[in-house]
C-alpha cells in the first residue's frame, strides 16, 4: 500500500494499467483499491482470493486486499474444480474474485464468499474511497502462493509486506520510468513473477499493458498496439514469439518499440536466446533468476552480458548466455554440497539464497530457512570464476513445462492406477519448445496390455492435460538403488535419446 | 535514539517527512528537521525545524550518511531535512538495475 500511495502522490495522473488513451491512473488505482477494501472487509473473510485471467481487477485486488490488512492469494484458474476449491478451502473464510465467464466453479461452497470480475469492477466505479486507514505492518502476510512442490500436496508460501518491499526497494527506483515506457505482462497473476511485475511497476511508474491469454501473434500485435517498451516472458513463450517474427519474414516490422524483454522461470533453450538476440538487435535482454519463495528476481544476467556474451569467441564467455547472471545487490548466493558446505567456484551444489526479499515460510510446513536465514532452493547450480550463477535445474526433479512445475509424482500414480501398469516414472527431458518434455517410462505386468495413447489418455483423463506424457516408453525394468530409491538420473541418462538434445 | 532495522518506518517530529530504513541497524540518532524521529505509527509532529534543518525531503529519494551504512527512502515528503545527529544526510544517485519484471 505505502508503493501505491507514493505513485498516487508522486505521479497521480499517469496511466497505471491498460492503454494510454482511457487507461485506469495511479490514481484512479488507489481510489478503487480502497471501495474494494470496504468490500473485501465485509463478513468475516480472512484472505481475497483470485481464481482468474489477468484484468484490471488484479491490481485493484492486491492493492484492495492489503488496504483491507488482509493477505492476497491468486490462485490457479486452470486447475480442475476439485482442485481449486481444495485450496481456496485452505484459505477460507475468503473472499474470491473469479472469472464471469465460469462464475459458478466454487459455488455451494460453505466460507467461499464468490464475486464475479465484473461486479466487483461494478461496485469500485465512482466510489469515493475511505480514508486511508490500513494498518498492516511490514510483518503481516501480503501475498500467499500455492507452489507446487515434490509431493503432489501443494504448500502455501508465504510473502509478508516487508520482503516484497525490500524486493520493489532493492531493484527498483521510483519514478524511474518515463512517462511513454509502457511494460506488456503476459505471465498469469499466480506466478510470481506475475505479482512482482505489478508491484515494481507501479513503484517505478510505468503504465501496464495486460496479455489474459497468451498467444505469440496477439503478443507481437500488442506491443505494437500500444508501444510496449518492456515485457517479460518465460521461455516457452519466447519461442513462440521468435517463431512468429521469423514467420514474418526478414522485412517483417519487427518490434522498434521493445527496449527491454525479460525472461526467466525455466530452462532458455539456447538457439530461442540466439535467435531472439539476432530479431531484436536494438533491444536490451535480461535473465532473471527467481523462486516464488525468494519474491522473485534474485539473480539476473543483463543487456550488456547478453551481447557480449554472444559476440565472444571464448567458450567461458559464451557460456554466460546460459547462466543467470550475477546476485542483485542486496542478495546473498551461495553453493553449498549435501553437508551444507560451500563447495569451490565451478563446483555444482544446491543454490542458496539469503537476503532481506527473501521469505522461504510456508503456511503448513517448516520454513526451508538455516538458522542463520539462508533459504535452500533445492535448485543445483554452479558459479564461475566471474561470479556467475549456472542453474541446472530442481534438486528434487519437478519436470518445469512450459514454466509449469509438474510433480512426476503426481503422473506416476496416475498411471500406476492403470491395471495393465506395473511400474512407472515420469521425468523431464530437454525441450526446445518447453523447456522440458515429459516422458513416462512405463513396465507392465507380465501379460498386461496397454498402448502409449491409451495410457496418456489415462493420465489426461485423472490430471490435467499439460501433465499428459509427451511419450511413453516401454522399459523391462525401472533402475532402484538397494534402498528401493528410484535413480531418475540413471533412467535420464538411459533415455537421453528421447530428449531432442537441445541444452540451455 | 531510533531503533534502525531494514523495513521499519519513521516519521518526522516537525513536518510530514516519512521515510523507510532500507540500509542499516541498530540504535541511531535519526532526525528531521533537527528533531528525533519517531516510530512511524505515533504520526507525523507539528514542531518546528532547527536552523539549516529545514531545506525538505523528496518523495521517492533515498537518504545516505556519507559511508553508507544508512540509506532511507522517503515514503512522505516535508519540509525538515534528514540528519544523523547534526549531520545531514546526502541524496544518493539512482542506479536503476535493468528491469526484469
Amino acid at each position: 500500500m505505502m508503493l501505491l500511495e507514493m505513485a498516487a502522490e508522486g505521479f497521480g495522473d499517469r496511466v497505471a494499467i491498460g492503454s494510454a488513451d482511457g487507461g485506469l491512473t495511479y490514481r484512479g488505482l488507489f481510489n478503487k483499491a480502497g471501495a474494494a477494501s470496504e468490500r473485501f472487509r465485509s463478513g468475516d473473510n480472512t484472505h481475497v482470493a483470485m481464481a482468474d485471467l489477468s484484468s484490471v481487477a488484479l491490481p485493484i485486488s492486491l492493492f484492495g486486499a492489503a488496504w483491507a490488512g488482509l493477505p492476497f492469494v491468486p490462485l490457479n484458474y486452470r486447475l480442475t474444480d476439485e482442485e481449486l476449491s481444495a485450496l481456496t478451502t485452505r484459505v477460507s473464510p475468503a473472499v474470491v474474485v473469479v472469472d464471469p465467464d465460469d462464475p459458478d466453479r466454487l459455488a455451494g461452497h460453505a466460507g467461499i464468499d464468490v464475486i464475479e470480475r465484473h461486479r466487483l469492477l461494478d461496485l469500485v466505479c465512482g466510489v469515493e474511497p475511505p480514508d486511508p486507514d490500513w494498518t498492516m505492518t511490514g510483518e503481516d502476510t501480503a501475498i500467499v502462493l500455492f507452489t507446487s512442490g515434490t509431493t503432489g500436496q501443494p504448500k502455501a508460501a508465504v510473502l509478508r509486506h516487508r520482503h516484497l518491499v525490500s524486493y520493489v526497494l532493492g531493484s527498483v527506483e521510483f519514478m524511474q520510468a518515463s512517462e511513454d515506457d509502457a511494460a506488456l505482462v503476459s505471465v498469469p497473476p499466480y506466478h510470481v513473477a506475475g505479482i512482482a511485475a505489478i508491484l515494481s511497476n507501479v513503484y517505478a511508474g510505468r503504465r501496464v499493458v495486460q496479455l489474459p491469454t497468451f498467444d505469440a501473434a496477439d503478443w507481437v500485435a500488442l506491443v505494437r498496439a500500444e508501444s510496449v517498451t518492456s515485457a517479460m516472458v518465460v521461455p516457452t513463450m519466447l519461442t513462440r514469439i521468435v517463431g512468429f517474427l521469423d514467420s514474418e519474414g526478414p522485412d517483417g516490422p519487427g518490434l522498434p518499440t521493445l527496449r527491454s524483454l525479460s525472461y526467466g522461470g525455466g530452462r532458455m533453450p539456447l538457439p530461442t536466446i540466439c535467435r531472439a538476440l539476432e530479431l531484436l538487435p536494438t533491444t536490451a535482454f535480461v535473465n532473471a533468476y527467481g523462486l516464488t519463495e525468494t519474491s522473485s528476481t534474485v539473480a539476473l544476467l543483463g543487456p550488456d552480458d547478453h551481447r557480449e556474451a554472444m559476440a565472444s569467441a571464448k567458450p567461458t564467455i559464451r557460456a554466460r548466455l546460459g547462466s543467470a547472471g550475477r546476485p542483485l545487490p542486496a542478495i546473498e548466493i551461495t553453493i553449498r554440497d549435501d553437508l551444507g558446505d560451500e563447495v569451490p567456484i565451478g563446483v555444482p551444489g544446491e543454490i542458496w539464497v539469503r537476503g532481506e526479499q527473501v521469505s522461504g515460510e510456508y503456511r503448513d510446513s517448516p520454513p526451508r530457512l538455516t538458522d542463520d536465514g539462508w533459504f535452500l532452493t533445492h535448485d543445483g547450480g554452479w558459479v564461475d570464476a566471474d561470479g556467475f550463477l549456472h542453474v541446472t535445474g530442481r534438486i528434487d526433479d519437478v519436470i518445469v513445462k512450459g514454466g509449469q512445475n509438474i510433480s512426476p509424482s503426481e503422473i506416476e500414480e496416475s498411471l500406476l492406477g492403470h491395471e495393465a501398469v506395473a511400474d512407472a516414472a515420469a521425468i523431464g527431458l530437454p525441450d526446445r519448445q518447453w523447456g522440458e518434455r515429459i516422458v513416462a517410462a512405463v513396465v507392465l505386468h507380465p501379460g498386461g496390455a496397454a498402448t502409449a495413447d491409451e495410457l496418456r489418455s489415462t493420465v489426461r483423463d485423472r490430471l490435467r492435460s499439460n501433465r499428459t506424457p509427451d511419450h511413453v516408453e516401454f522399459v523391462a525394468a525401472l533402475p532402484y538403488n538397494d534402498t528401493g530409491k528410484l535413480l531418475r538420473r540413471v533412467l535420464r541418462a538411459d533415455l537421453a535419446h528421447l530428449g531432442d538434445g537441445s541444452t540451455a | 535514539m531510533s531503533d534502525l532495522k531494514p523495513g521499519s518506518r519513521f516519521a518526522s517530529s516537525v513536518c510530514s517527512t516519512q521515510v523507510i530504513v532500507v540500509k542499516g541497524a541498530g540504535e541511531v540518532d535519526l532526525r528531521c528537521g533537527g528533531v528525533p524521529m519517531v516510530p512511524a505509527e505515533t504520526g507525523a509532529g507539528d514542531g518546528v525545524s532547527a536552523d539549516g534543518a529545514s531545506d525538505g525531503t523528496l518523495l521517492g529519494k533515498r537518504y545516505v550518511d556519507p559511508d553508507e551504512t544508512v540509506e532511507v527512502l522517503c515514503t512522505r515528503p516535508g519540509d525538515g531535512s534528514l540528519s544523523i545527529g547534526d549531520m545531514l544526510l546526502d541524496l544518493k544517485d539512482a542506479k536503476p538495475l535493468p528491469s526484469s519484471d
